[in-house]
């Protein structure tokens, strides 16, 4: 299994030279009169996992949600592999290789677990197959029968991971995906997000548990009150402890 | 055996008839009405217009253009389709935003309009539609006479509802159309186009109620306020099956066929309000429909 994802390493990924694949800029989201977002700015290089921390409410899965096109209003810019998103609608930013797995994990009760699988389209060449994704994932496997929302919290969340590997998406937004998930689960997250990074898939991850954060990522931004308020390199962490734990009022 | 319970069997199994043909009615359309609301989240009230669309489309192709039954079949539920599909894009898809009540007001607005329309240009009083000769006869069953049509309409209206069950409920479309009904934006979040989906389920919901009124137009006269009369019983059809259900709206659009004709034997006094009668006791006892899930 390891080697089956690792092969794909080999093949060109794009900004795997150092630059920016994702660039948001003066990003700004609404909900109804609500302004959430008041200018994010951040990048992700291709390659890399980075995550966003804050408190609850800060506006991380927003900032994910407007990358995404799925708030009800957004401003700003937000650049895939040079290219302009900010006024396009969902599907179509699905369709130019990003890929969401949403905080409350979306499992449709009205699907199986293969029909779950299955139901994101392949939107590129070099997704994970099938048979990968189980090999990934054993629980996934036996279950592939059952109603999608009768598996365990931890097994909906690597279905929810799981198809989106599925579509040749290079960039994987994962809101939380720890949430609420037993150690030894959270383990087997963190494994496989690793896994991936190695084989050059790109991770924007929001995470509350920043020491989870700190096992996977290479950088941290704070996002605090819908805007960042500070970038930390994951080396950096340590040094930066007190600051991160008055951000983030732990 | 010439009777069954004091009644000749005869006029038992004429009336079983007669009710398995309104069922095939009712389940056709509360079929389409819940597939509509399933997705969209509006309940339909043009579906009795859109159904006698579909019989007044069948019987202007046969009298202006000579077009005949089976082209019918296919065109009528096209064209009127084809208005459904412009229905949602410029004025249904502005109101999903806004409470299920705005969506049953430009419907029932719709519909009226429509039965307004064909009222003014063809009057009120219904037309007849030449049965096809090919049906003409049918078989001795022994018990009774099952006339050709009725036999076609029967067997057509459960094989296009079971048709479409398999659609949605087994094959990778299906998957689609049940997962956007959960969670339509994350659906489109992964890339698929979620409101041309939507579009073309009106389309295709608006479509099988012509068909209905197709395949009624040589049973019933085609009359502008044909829909109106039969909606109001589809509706109460579709709340005892639980709105959205797509098996429930095909069994229970059967079923209370059925047990409106024995009704009309055993009982005739009640046979127009035993559905409605049903309705009430099944509201008490699962507010949801027999088929529904709570929401
Ligand atoms: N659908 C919505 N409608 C209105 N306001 C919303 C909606 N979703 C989020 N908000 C508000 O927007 C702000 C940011 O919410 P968001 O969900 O982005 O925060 P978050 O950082 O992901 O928090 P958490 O860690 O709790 O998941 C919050 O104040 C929240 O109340
Ligand atoms: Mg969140």
């Amino acid at each position: 299994m390891a080697e089956a994802i690792a092969e794909r390493t080999a093949a060109a990924v794009p900004g795997s030279d150092g630059a920016p694949l994702l660039v948001v800029r003066g990003l700004n989201a609404w909900y109804g009169e609500s302004h959430v977002l008041h200018g994010v700015d951040f990048d992700v290089i291709g390659g890399e996992v980075v995550t966003l921390l804050g408190r609850n409410g800060a506006g991380k899965t927003t900032t994910l949600r407007s990358i995404m096109g799925m708030v009800p209003r957004r401003q700003g810019s937000v650049l895939f592999e040079g290219a302009e998103t900010i006024g396009l609608a969902s599907n179509r930013i699905a369709q130019r290789g990003i890929a969401y797995c949403p905080e409350e994990r979306g499992i449709f009760a009205s699907l199986d677990v293969e029909e779950n699988l299955l139901l994101p389209p392949v939107v590129r060449d070099g997704g994970l197959s099938v048979d990968e994704i189980y090999a990934l994932f054993p629980n996934l496997r036996e279950r592939r029968g059952s109603q999608g929302t009768k598996l365990s919290g931890g097994e909906q969340q690597m279905l929810a991971i799981g198809r989106i590997l599925r579509t040749g998406a290079r960039m994987l937004l994962l809101d939380e995906p720890t949430e609420g998930l037993a150690p030894v689960i959270v383990q087997q997250i963190g494994r496989t997000i690793a896994r991936l990074k190695a084989s050059g898939f790109t991770i924007l991850l929001v995470e509350q548990n920043f020491r989870f954060a700190a096992t996977v990522a290479d950088r941290h931004y704070v996002i605090e009150h819908g805007r960042v308020a500070d970038m930390i390199r994951n080396d950096q962490l340590d040094a930066n402890m007190n600051k991160l734990h008055d951000y983030l009022g732990v | 055996m010439t009777e069954i319970f004091g009644v000749p069997t005869q006029a038992l199994f004429g009336q079983l008839l007669i009710g398995l043909i309104n069922g095939a009615f009712y389940a056709l359309l509360s079929l389409g009405l819940a597939v509509i609301f399933g997705l969209l989240n509006i309940i339909n009230f043009a579906h009795g217009a859109q159904y006698m669309m579909g019989a007044f489309c069948a019987w202007l192709l046969l009298e202006y253009w000579g077009v005949g039954y089976w082209w019918s079949l296919l065109l009528a539920p096209i064209a009127v389709g084809v208005t459904g599909v412009v229905i949602e894009r410029t004025m249904l898809s502005r109101l999903y935003k806004l409470d299920h009540l705005y969506g049953l007001l430009l419907t029932f607005g719709i519909a009226l309009i429509f039965q307004g329309l064909f009222t003014q240009h063809y009057g009120s009083s219904g037309q007849p539609y030449r049965l096809p000769t090919e049906f003409s006869g049918g078989y001795n069953l022994g018990f009774m006479f099952l006339p050709k049509y009725r036999a076609w309409v029967i067997v057509a209206s459960l094989v296009v509802c079971l048709s479409t069950w398999y659609v949605i409920e087994r094959t990778k479309l299906g998957s689609y159309l049940r997962a956007a009904t959960e969670n339509p934006s994350l659906v489109q979040a992964f890339g698929i186009n979620v409101p041309r989906m939507i579009t073309l389920t009106y389309g295709f919901g608006v479509g099988l109620a012509a068909l209905a009124g197709v395949m009624a137009a040589p049973i019933y006269q085609v009359s502008p306020q044909m829909g109106a009369n039969l909606i109001i019983v589809v509706f109460a059809v579709v709340v005892i099956g639980g709105m959205g259900s797509i098996l429930g709206a095909i069994l229970t659009g059967f079923g209370l066929g059925v047990i409106e004709g024995l009704t009309k034997v055993f009982y005739p006094e009640a046979s127009n309000t035993v559905i409605f009668v049903i309705m009430v006791l099944v509201l008490l006892v699962k507010p949801a429909g027999m088929f529904g899930r709570e929401r």
